[in-house]
């Protein structure tokens, strides 16, 4: 037995211990150290592991030795080990830069909490993603959930309580539904292991039980991943959350819904074929290209900008659906490669806003006027993040465009390829209305005061902006990662 | 890969990139120095296409040399360090990385080998052309440069789309001919002309253009326009519903450009008129059409940028841009007047300028088709340029009344930039071999015959002994029938003048409804979507939780049968 047989496990359990040793180490330096240090560890578990993969293939790791289907079985395809690589390479790089902003941002006594919360969610969202067991990607749901309500709650004001709070409670109820369609398939299979379900729910699918599990578990998992219309927490949340929460959370939390979503709505009810019998596929089609227009139409108009970023996400969450609704291979790696590439571009912009409001206090549109010239670099980071919003050639926003239109077309549905394009034009308002503010217009009285970030923040920053270029002009690495991936989760559906 | 293997386009945009770096003497010797050095790279290229790379799993070619490619980007690279001279004392260091960034994309289109490069490198002129414009810095520019990349990324949308489904369909990158049969290349096609002014998308170019520095106009006339015409001439030589487009956009230019009152208003209609004849040309299709939509372009971005320059000299040293606060310039400012009347001569076609020798092509291959009408039409539009670029420009600017305005010729730079336009502007009109040499195709075509001069000559005689004697209705430029009254010697040219003057009128009526109907669909979506809107508000708990069950509810029906 070597340590590398027992990274499927390592991966969750190094972060999930690394919490407590912060919580004891209480110092914020020395937490940070932990949590940071933890949050590399797991990236290069991850990359471990997705190597792993690429070269022999999916494999699955028994916790405690217990077969599955009664013990839980931990499965790693290239789908998992795409979105563990996402998780951790956010995670490991929003940790470099929270060291500052957290201890801007938070007074000192309660730094170590939030350094605490950052790796317990990074465990939670970890196990989602490795898991092979339904009721276990809801205990890895729910330890993620918590602390991100934990950490929101951190955030600079009183309204962040709020926002956490009804974060929590909408949280709570897309939990609970979730649970509830995991029961509803268990009562009529009796597995909770996936791979055992997709085998035995095509038995079951007519009886109205099994329908009603699958109704559940899309309206629990569409809450998580706050697709339109069950987005109205995400702004909140991500508004009144710490900075570098902001950026953790924005890239990764929707991301790992969506993927259980994949898992359990395409991998698990799609083996039984009725997704494309039912009017599921077109109402999520319809909910996906509303969410892309009113996510963006929203975002036009938000005065705080951090809140049209998380419109923004909506309306790309929406994109993500879009490609996943088509129930094609190739619409499914748009929107898988679409995960990646907006972690990286959406993580970026928080990650700029985070430095602007190190030195501003604000980021309201009408404070960072002129800011560009005072921090050329962030704002720097931000206009690429931004390019790549909008969908620029050569950056990653491109890619995804170019493949989900691609899959769009190959189903000859030209109006929606329309839209698709039609909406990213609205992108070009809500990006290009930040940028002329903070390059173009006379420096506000407070932007004058300010100087560029620290050091610190400005390599994280720079390492996604760049991550958005590079993946944009060289995408076959991460696009036939997101192809086998897409084939794993269509193994069922395609029959 | 060796420098022969990357694009010049690239290069170019990578030195802009490195201009913000250097210090500001060095800077002045790199953006004159960086055009021409690219352009020597580019006629050291062999012919021929560069190696292939792979992008989104297709496979492409970035670099692709040829006669017509070479042609475009030697002017586009010419135009730059013209116009780097022209700006050299422009303080906007922006402006300078903006416009090389988008000369380079538009070189790189013009050598690009396959559809994707073309897209990508369309886009950065998009970015790079919108910043241009942005640089000017006043509101109204800024407010402009929105709705230029707004109509900009439209065209760009139309195109992908055009694209990907044209390359799903046969499965080519390859950027060769094509005919507008499929959806996937009419939506290329649509895009491409999105770009070239045509209608119903003309009014981009004079509504942005004018809003542009003294400087910054001048890169703006010579890329984007002329990118598409390259565009249209490789990529639909001979689809006829270019002609009607084209005819089209000859005389939108100019009626509006008579009503125009903004100097440089008036030569960006002009910018679509001119345009037009080259898409006209690209529609006829014959060898001597794309020769002449070629040459023309090649000469139309020489004197419209040498008009531009002298108009640019005139805002510069006055801060006045409509004619009627204008005249009498041409006592102090000798230099800029004498340049901007050649320019204003080779835009008219006058024998012994670039237009003549280019412009004339294109409606002796129509003659040569047994296009008659379109022949008419064109000789009638020729007429029409002469009086509103030709004529109208050069007098309300310089002479007509004294404005008391005694501005100085503007600094060294700037007149050497003009008059080295001039130059090339009169050298190409004397030895038109220069130019066919270049020519995508064999040029077999004697510009000066007698019948051919003396023709020309009388044209422009008589539409300039028109203009004098209506003068007094001239300046009073809302009474647009006065057009009809002096064309009336040309029945087929006036019928099509009036039938234009109405849907001027009509095509001004309908703006104003769309702008209506488009501020009121901006209002509601603001109602529905803005800070306050049912969309954006913050919702209770209780609501949200409603919203899910309502939600949970829908997706229980969807799935029960």
């Amino acid at each position: 037995m070597t340590i590398s047989e027992h990274l499927p496990a390592l991966v969750v359990v190094l972060p999930l211990m690394a919490a407590p040793a912060c919580v004891m180490l209480r110092h914020p330096f020395a937490a940070w150290l932990v949590a940071s240090g933890t949050s590399w560890l797991c990236l290069l578990m991850s990359a471990l592991l997705l190597r792993q993969v690429a070269d022999h293939g999916a494999f699955s790791y028994q916790l405690g030795n217990w077969a599955a289907p009664w013990g839980i079985e931990y499965r790693i395809d290239m789908a998992s080990a795409f979105i563990l690589v996402i998780v951790s390479a956010i995670a490991a790089v929003v940790s470099l830069y929270a060291r500052a902003s957290v201890a801007h941002e938070i007074e000192q006594s309660r730094q170590y909490l939030f350094h605490a919360l950052f790796v317990v969610c990074l465990s939670g969202l970890l196990g989602i993603a490795i898991t092979g067991d339904a009721f276990n990607l809801f205990v890895f749901l729910e330890i993620s959930s918590l602390s991100t309500y934990a950490m929101v709650a951190l955030g600079r004001d009183r309204r962040a309580l709020t926002a956490a709070m009804r974060y929590l409670v909408l949280g709570t109820v897309g939990a609970t539904f979730y649970v509830i369609g995991v029961g509803l398939a268990y009562m009529m299979t009796g597995t909770l292991n996936m791979a055992d379900l997709a085998a035995r729910l095509p038995a079951v699918i007519h009886t109205s039980t099994a329908q009603a599990g699958l109704a559940f578990l899309v309206i629990g998992i569409g809450l998580k991943m706050a697709a339109f219309p069950l987005h109205f927490w995400l702004p909140d949340a991500y508004a009144h959350a710490p900075s570098a929460a902001s950026a953790f959370l924005a890239g990764t939390a929707t991301k790992v819904a969506v993927y259980a979503f994949l898992r359990m709505v395409v991998g698990v009810f799609g083996a039984t074929g009725i997704l494309a019998v039912a009017a599921m596929a077109d109402m999520l089609m319809v909910v996906a290209v509303l969410g892309m227009v009113v996510g963006s139409a929203v975002a036009i108009w938000q005065t705080d900008i951090r809140r049209a970023l998380a419109y923004s996400s909506v309306a790309q969450i929406g994109y993500v659906l879009l490609g996943i609704s088509l129930l094609t291979e190739a619409g499914l790696a748009a929107g898988i490669v679409h995960l990646f590439n907006h972690a990286v571009m959406k993580s970026a912009l928080f990650l700029a806003l985070g430095s602007v409001f190190l030195r501003l206090g604000s980021v309201r549109i009408a404070d960072l006027a002129g800011i560009g010239r005072r921090m050329p670099l962030s704002m720097a980071a931000f206009l690429v993040a931004g390019l790549s919003m909008i969908g620029v050639p050569l950056t990653v926003g491109f890619v995804s465009k170019w493949y989900l239109v691609e899959a769009i077309l190959h189903k000859g549905l030209w109006p929606v390829a329309v839209l698709v394009l039609l909406s990213s034009l609205l992108a070009v308002v809500y990006v290009w209305r930040v940028v002329e503010v903070m390059w173009f217009a006379k420096p506000s009285a407070l932007a004058l005061t300010a100087v560029e970030a620290p050091l610190s923040m400005l390599v994280p920053t720079w390492m996604l902006a760049g991550a958005a270029v590079w993946f944009g002009v060289d995408a076959t690495g991460t696009m036939a990662v997101a192809r086998a991936a897409a084939a794993v989760l269509m193994t069922g559906v395609g029959q | 890969m060796t420098i022969e293997g990357l694009p010049p386009g690239l290069l170019m945009i990578a030195g802009a990139l490195l201009l913000p770096f250097v210090g500001a003497a060095a800077r002045r010797v790199m953006v004159l120095a960086l055009p021409l050095a690219v352009l020597a790279l580019v006629w050291m290229l062999p012919e021929g296409s560069g190696p292939a790379l792979s992008f989104l799993g297709q496979s492409i070619a970035p670099l692709r040399v040829d006669a017509l490619g070479r042609l475009f980007a030697t002017i586009f690279l010419l135009m730059a360090a013209a116009g780097a001279l022209f700006a050299l004392g422009q303080s906007r260091l922006l402006e300078g990385v903006a416009a090389f960034v988008y000369a380079g994309s538009a070189v790189g289109v013009v050598l690009a080998g396959d559809l994707i490069t073309v897209f990508v490198f369309w886009e950065l002129m998009a970015v790079g052309s919108t910043l241009v414009l942005w640089a000017a810095g006043t509101p109204s520019a800024a407010r402009a440069a929105m709705r230029y990349v707004q109509v900009h990324l439209l065209g760009g949308v139309v195109l992908m789309v055009g694209i990907v489904a044209h390359v799903a369909a046969t499965g080519q990158t390859a950027f060769e001919a094509m005919r507008p049969e499929t959806l996937g290349t009419w939506l290329i096609l649509a895009g491409f002309l999105i770009n070239a002014g045509a209608p119903p998308f003309s009014a981009w170019l004079p509504d942005a253009y004018p809003e542009a520095s003294w400087s910054g106009m001048v890169f703006l006339s010579a890329f984007t326009t002329k990118t598409a015409v390259y565009a249209l001439i490789r990529g639909f030589p001979g689809a006829e519903i270019l002609i009607a487009i084209g005819l089209f956009m000859v005389f939108y230019g100019i009626i509006y450009a008579l009503l125009e009152n903004d100097m440089r208003r008036i030569l960006a209609y002009s910018i679509v008129n001119q345009v037009g004849f080259m898409v006209t040309g690209v529609g006829i299709g014959t060898e001597m059409a794309l020769n002449g939509a070629a040459a023309h372009a090649f000469a139309h971005i020489l004197y419209k940028a040498l008009l531009l320059m002298s108009a640019g000299s005139v805002l510069l040293m006055t801060g006045r841009r409509l004619c009627s606060d204008l005249g009498g310039l041409f006592r102090t400012m000798p230099v800029t007047t004498a340049c901007g009347i050649i320019g204003a001569l080779a835009i008219s076609s006058f024998p012994w300028t670039s237009g003549f020798v280019a412009k004339s092509m294109i409606g002796q291959s129509a003659a040569d088709g047994g296009l008659a009408l379109t022949w008419f039409l064109l000789t009638a539009a020729s007429a029409g340029v002469f009086l509103h670029a030709g004529i109208k420009f050069p007098w309300f600017v310089f002479f007509q009344k004294d404005s008391g305005l005694r501005p100085a010729d503007p600094p060294w730079s700037m007149r050497l930039a003009m008059i080295l336009l001039s130059a090339l502007c009169v050298g190409i009109g004397v030895f038109p071999g220069l130019l066919y040499g270049l020519l995508p195709h064999p040029v077999d075509y004697q510009p000066y015959t007698a019948a051919h001069v003396v023709e020309m000559l009388q044209l422009l005689g008589f539409s300039g002994l028109a203009f004098f004697l209506l003068l007094p209705m001239m300046k009073r430029t809302r009474t647009v029938t006065l057009d009809a009254d002096w064309l009336w010697r040309r029945p087929g040219a006036a019928a099509a003048t009036r039938l234009w003057t109405g849907l001027a009128a009509v095509f001004a009526e309908l703006t104003a409804t769309a702008a209506a109907a488009v501020r009121s669909v901006a209002d509601h979506a603001r109602a529905l979507h803005g800070p306050r809107g049912i969309l954006a508000r913050s919702m209770s708990s209780g609501g949200m939780a409603a919203f899910a069950l309502v939600a949970l509810g829908l997706a229980l029906v969807a799935l029960y049968r």
